[in-house]
């Protein structure tokens, strides 16, 4: 299987976890709010791509994961960092799709129903961020594949 | 209460629990890099855009969104520049990610200085 997803993962996250990700992410979205009335739709539009919970996400993930080696009996600090470099990487393939649903909300809002935009606009982040990342992995395959060839 | 204190109330629980969902999404998926896409997510873009056609009307919005194309781009600098300090010197990520963020904010200010 390429891609997983485990439900219990939820379970792991804990109270303070969850508040610190509800409050960053309520009060991103109202600075972005205030800071668009002040300086315009231009600052403020900047501000809708701003990591708003990057930071808080990327040290999640290096905790838990250094959890994990723990339980294990390991010291799990250089692979927590090596894990949050890799979901890090992962972010920056999403941006990619980010911009495609910006590009998206602003060719058809004007002349389409904003549901219509919406759903659009969430279609094209889905798509271009799981085809960057098949992409992505395709290429690193056959990058291995190529240098196991020659060797 | 104030019409601009109920919209700031409004994007803050809207905000949250769309932020949280994502969270949780990145939570769930393996592998870490596929997970990583939903930390670029356009979390704040879903919450806030309905509220912005609703109080200032589609083409404001339509603004908004291709300025957000840039930040995007701004995001892009900061996370690959995030993954390569983090693979390269493994410093903690909470120091790595908020070391790195004036990134963010010098290649958003240089694209506002581009289009003003």
């Amino acid at each position: 299987m390429i891609i997983g997803a485990r439900f219990s993962a939820i379970k792991g996250i804990k109270p303070h976890e969850w508040i610190i990700r509800f409050v960053f992410g309520g009060a991103v979205c109202v600075a972005a709010g205030l800071i668009a009335q002040h300086y315009g739709p231009i600052v403020g539009g900047l501000f809708l791509a701003f990591p708003a919970i990057f930071p808080a996400g990327a040290s999640l993930v290096e905790a838990h994961e250094k959890q994990h080696k723990a339980r294990a009996g390991y010291n799990g600090t250089n692979r927590g960092r090596t894990v949050a470099a890799i979901d890090a990487y992962g972010a920056a393939m999403g941006c990619i799709a980010l911009a495609g649903f910006a590009l998206v909300f602003c060719i058809w809002l004007p002349r389409t129903s904003p549901w219509v935009v919406f759903l659009l606009a969430t279609l094209a982040w889905l798509t271009i961020a799981v085809g960057a990342w098949l992409l992505w992995r395709k290429l690193r395959h056959r990058a291995a594949t190529h240098k196991t060839d020659s060797r | 209460m104030s019409a601009e204190l109920s919209e700031s109330l409004a994007r803050f629980f809207i905000g949250g629990v769309i932020v949280s969902f994502f969270a949780v999404l990145a939570e769930m998926f393996r592998p870490k890099s596929f997970a990583g896409l939903f930390g670029a997510a356009p979390s704040i873009a879903l919450a806030t855009l309905g509220l912005t056609i609703a109080s200032h009307g589609p083409h404001y919005a339509a603004t908004e969104a291709r300025s957000m194309i840039l930040g995007s781009i701004a995001f892009l600098c900061y996370a690959a520049s995030t993954t390569w300090l983090l693979w390269r010197f493994k410093p903690s990520a909470l120091t790595a990610t908020l070391s790195l963020l004036p990134i963010w904010f010098a290649v958003s200010f240089a694209f506002w200085l581009a289009i003003r």
